[in-house]
């Protein structure tokens, strides 16, 4: 057999350890948000490492490491690498750790000027020029989408983990949550631009549940058509000056959507310059 | 209207309904393929439970998920009901490490069957490849059963490796008992004194007498059963002597959920098996 | 039946205007859960109501491809508009249903299946597609080998008060499904608007029943000549069409068609279509557990052809671009589903011409492989896609 068979053992809790990277630490709380489940959690797994909740530290190595936030530094480029070492299932959370988050919006800028204009003493500041995905530094086995992740899913996961499954976490677009819960299509019968048809679900489809257009906040759902989306916006009335923002948002550097968003950018630049 | 209504032993009321069984024995077969030998809790479905050659049973792990598994015994032995199964996906993974006495859920059974009856008076030709001798073995059974009905029995067996042949402890009294079995591998290893080659150089050198008078039964990779089916074509057995058995994502298995589609056919209760001539056009079109 | 009952049948009664809410309090009296159109979140969707000020009055829908407005009517029509996003099928195929459960004890895994009673729906305002849709959908999930209990429950208990239409969206094209605009069957009572009530004809005894305890009138001839005179005016206003002679040899004859990828480049996969579609019934079984994993639910929730994991196989995924999704959902639909069940499964409504946020119309789609079918096959798949106003 090339897989022996291992009996069960559900006594042995996984060790759980929970990063902290470029972030605004909503994805780990989201952990700690888990209300019901929360004690259900606490006895599942093992806590080990959780700087958010616990002055306890227990060293690695770690059955799952939880991943939050974006590598911006070359410190974190270093640590992530130390991180992964000492984690035998790397899980990345939330919109940063998956994608770069909302600080990727730097790496269409000139981050030196930023820390002029940020930092009294911008030589003391270690940075890099761009912010980018855990899983452009090191091997992630698995991503949880979302700024913040769903705390639902979270508790799939973890439960995923001790029972020794997959967890469950569609890829469609938003819309099909729309559609279960009966929510009108806000873009169809209100002409508001929603990223939800090139989306990815996780979310629970909330935003236009309250007559908003979805901003991508769980970033590019399995093989959008960003292209159509936007060239249909355009030709229905949207600027390109109100497309590029909703897509250069909190996954602004989801592979996806960071080639939409340049292709309307550059469109528009070229139609300033004739 | 499409599809047979189904014969079995235990249909409930509610389709949905899963009855428990207990994982009675557990044989590793392959690497990563091992026998379950399923029995129902319920005395009635444990006497009760029938089904035909080539039809699939769902089991169910719950909390993990159903899979779809053709049921790989005997069918006149209701002592218990084997499944072959290949570790592939979560289910069967989780299945990986379930230990004799555990219980899952099953309904079933579902689907087409081959053609035994048909058969009668032919001479029978079963090729099957890899893990796609496990929905063949039932009908292995059945014609022996019924041996004197029969011309020729052969089984054309291939798989990637010799570790990798399926149920070899039993080609002897599979022999004995009146079919002839050949197996050939990919790729042999030392010790290894038989056929190397695909499963159709075999096709090429078996003796096809009477080819009207012949039904090819074939189970493998879709890609496997396509060159068997031109090899035998090219000895003149016509299409609708041929019969596949074909595989997509069963999930309900109950014809509702419309994931199982394939052109027309809902492999869930149209199939798994077909005579190639209902669905020859479809097999060519990529990504139906 | 009741003589009274009998004596209404086959004969059209006029209800008059105020009429309405007796008919809604009566059903709710009855131990309905009336259903019915409101204006909700910019749209006319289908939800509970008690009340007839509830109803759309005075309300119309405009529809086109990919766009849904309402507008005021100059009428104070209750029924003046056509279908909205929602379909009847949310309430006899929920979005999400319990379909087992399974409990872990000390002897192993115990599987069991719902039993609760069923919702007793009265649905009020069903339109002639809609009524085809459902007698779709009947022998999807109760016309087979196998038996929905969730969807047989909800049917068989609900009463279904049709309206026929007296306007047309431009995305309606139900008169080449044949499907419309006038309801012909399947409904307990059918009512056609008129400036002063309803010309109402009756379908069944439950609907006679209930007739005879509303305070109907036997409809005059001018009545009857104002209600012809507004069906009609439903018919003349339909322009969309689609061509359905021999529309199922000329898709499966076409699969190979440089069309399919002219419109994956439009197609967003997103599962729109097929969610407002009333005869789409693809779903899938979702385990939910806690985390002790003790107590599951298996629930059912609606899925898509359109979502890429759909088609998802030990090895891969069959159905792994928009192409060949979208060719899956078209051919099903308008060629496949006669195999299958004996009818087309479209009815026409146009919902998925609405509802699809590019716009992208099958009846256009048709036509485009109609007026250049087989693309000579072994190019097909080579040739550069023709543009379509590449906007």
């Amino acid at each position: 057999m090339s897989t022996p068979r291992q009996p069960r053992s559900p006594s042995v809790r996984p060790r759980l350890a929970v990063f902290k990277f470029a972030s605004c630490d909503g994805c780990q709380l989201s952990l700690l948000d888990c209300e019901d489940e929360l004690l259900a959690v606490a006895g599942a797994v093992d806590i080990a490492y959780f700087l958010e909740a616990t002055s306890r530290i227990e060293p690695g190595p770690y059955d799952v490491a939880l991943v939050e936030g974006s590598i911006t530094t070359p410190h974190d480029a270093d640590r992530i690498q130390e991180v992964r070492r000492q984690s035998k299932y790397l899980i990345t959370i939330g919109a940063c750790a998956t994608a770069g988050g909302i600080q990727s919006l730097k790496n269409w800028a000139d981050h030196e000027e930023f820390l002029q204009c940020v930092y009294a003493r911008p030589e003391f500041i270690s940075t890099l020029a761009t912010s980018t995905a855990i899983a452009d530094y090191v091997p992630v086995d698995f991503e949880l989408r979302g700024c913040p992740i769903n705390r639902h899913q979270l508790v799939e996961t973890i439960g995923a983990l001790v029972h020794r499954r997959r967890p469950r976490t569609p890829r469609h677009s938003v819309c099909l949550d729309c559609k279960r819960r009966g929510t009108v299509c806000v873009e169809v019968a209100q002409g508001i631009p929603c990223l939800g048809p090139i989306t990815h679900t996780g979310c629970g489809a909330i935003c236009p549940s309250y007559d908003r257009g979805c901003y991508g906040c769980f970033g590019p759902a399995a093989q959008p058509n960003c292209n159509a989306l936007t060239d249909h916006y355009a030709v229905t009335g949207s600027s390109h000056e109100q497309l590029v923002p909703l897509l250069r948002n909190f996954n602004a550097a989801a592979p996806e959507f960071q080639a939409a968003g340049d292709r309307l950018a550059s469109a528009s630049s070229t139609e300033g310059q004739t | 209207m499409r599809g047979t209504p189904p014969v079995t032993a235990c249909q409930p009321a509610n389709p949905w309904l899963a009855y428990t069984a207990r994982i009675h024995a557990v044989r590793d077969e392959t690497p990563g393929v091992a026998t379950y030998d399923l029995m129902f809790d319920d005395p009635a479905l444990a006497d009760g439970f029938t089904f035909r050659p080539g039809q699939f049973n769902i089991l169910y792990l719950p909390g993990v998920g159903e899979v779809a598994i053709s049921i790989s015994g005997d069918p006149h032995d209701f002592s218990s009901v084997p499944h072959t199964i290949r570790e592939a996906g979560n289910v069967t993974h989780a299945l990986a490490r379930m230990r004799e006495g555990e219980t899952i859920g099953v309904r079933g059974p579902f689907g087409s069957s081959w053609p035994v009856d048909e058969c009668r008076g032919k001479d029978v030709l079963l090729v099957a490849g890899g893990i796609g001798l496990a929905p063949l073995r039932p009908a292995i059974y059945e014609l022996l059963a019924r041996r004197d009905q029969f011309g020729t029995l052969t089984l054309l067996y291939g798989a990637r490796s010799p570790d990798g042949l399926l149920y070899t402890d039993e080609y002897g009294a599979w022999r004995s008992a009146g079919i002839d079995v050949q197996t050939t591998v990919d790729r042999a290893h030392t010790g290894w004194t038989g056929n190397v080659g695909v499963v159709t150089l075999l096709l090429d050198r078996l003796p096809l007498p009477r080819t009207n008078d012949t039904l090819l039964l074939t189970c493998g990779p879709e890609v496997m059963m396509w060159y068997t089916i031109q090899a035998a074509q090219r000895r003149g057995l016509p299409r609708e002597s041929v019969y596949v058995s074909l595989e997509r994502n069963m999930n309900c298995a109950i014809g509702l959920c419309g994931h199982c589609q394939f052109g027309p056919e809902f492999l869930c209760k149209d199939g798994p098996v077909f005579r190639y001539d209902r669905v020859a056009s479809i097999l060519k079109v990529d990504d139906l | 039946m009741t003589a009274a009952a009998e004596s209404t049948l086959n004969s059209e009664t006029f209800l008059p205007r105020d009429g309405l809410q007796k008919l809604i309090s009566h059903l709710s009296g009855d131990g309905f859960t009336v259903i019915g159109p409101k204006v909700d979140q910019g749209a006319i969707v289908y939800d509970e109501i008690e009340n007839a000020d509830e109803l759309p009055r005075g309300w119309t829908d405009r529809q086109e491809p990919g766009r849904y407005r309402l507008e005021r009517r100059e009428d104070d029509a209750y029924f003046g508009f056509v279908v909205g996003p929602h379909s009847w099928k949310r309430f006899l195929f929920p979005p999400r249903a319990t379909v087992a459960t399974a409990d872990r004890t000390e002897n192993g895994w115990e599987m069991a299946t719902p039993d609760e009673p069923a919702p007793r729906y009265a649905f009020l305002g069903v339109r002639a597609c809609e009524i085809a849709a459902m007698k779709i959908q009947d022998r999807i999930f109760t016309g087979g080998s196998y038996v929905d209990p969730v969807y047989q429950r909800r049917r068989e208990s609900a009463f279904i008060i049709a309206v026929n239409c007296t306007t047309a969206a431009a995305t309606c094209f139900c008169v080449s499904m044949n499907t419309g605009p006038r309801c012909g069957s399947g409904f307990d009572l059918a009512l056609t608007e008129i400036a002063e009530g309803f010309v109402i004809e009756v379908g069944s005894d439950a609907g006679s029943e209930l007739l005879a305890r509303l305070p109907v009138t036997p409809a005059t001839d001018e009545q009857l000549s104002h209600a012809d005179d507004e069906r009609q005016q439903a018919v003349n206003q339909i322009q969309r069409t689609l061509n359905t002679d021999g529309i199922r040899d000329l898709l499966l004859n076409n699969l190979e068609h440089p069309q399919w990828s002219d419109v994956a480049k439009r197609c967003l996969s997103c599962t729109n279509c097929t969610m407002v579609c009333p005869t789409c019934f693809c779903s899938t079984v979702t385990e939910v557990s806690d985390l002790t994993g003790d107590h599951v639910e298996r629930q059912r929730q609606w899925d898509s052809c359109f979502n890429i994991d759909f088609s998802y196989m030990n090895g891969g995924i069959v159905r792994d671009d928009v192409r060949s999704r979208y060719r899956q959902w078209l051919t099903h639909k308008l060629a496949s589903w006669h195999d299958q069940f004996d009818s087309s499964g479209c009815v026409g409504c146009g919902r998925c011409i609405t509802w699809c946020p590019t716009g992208i119309d099958l009846t256009a789609e048709v036509a485009a492989i109609r007026n250049a079918p087989r693309a000579k096959a072994s190019v097909a798949t080579e040739t550069v896609t023709p543009q379509e106003g590449s906007a």
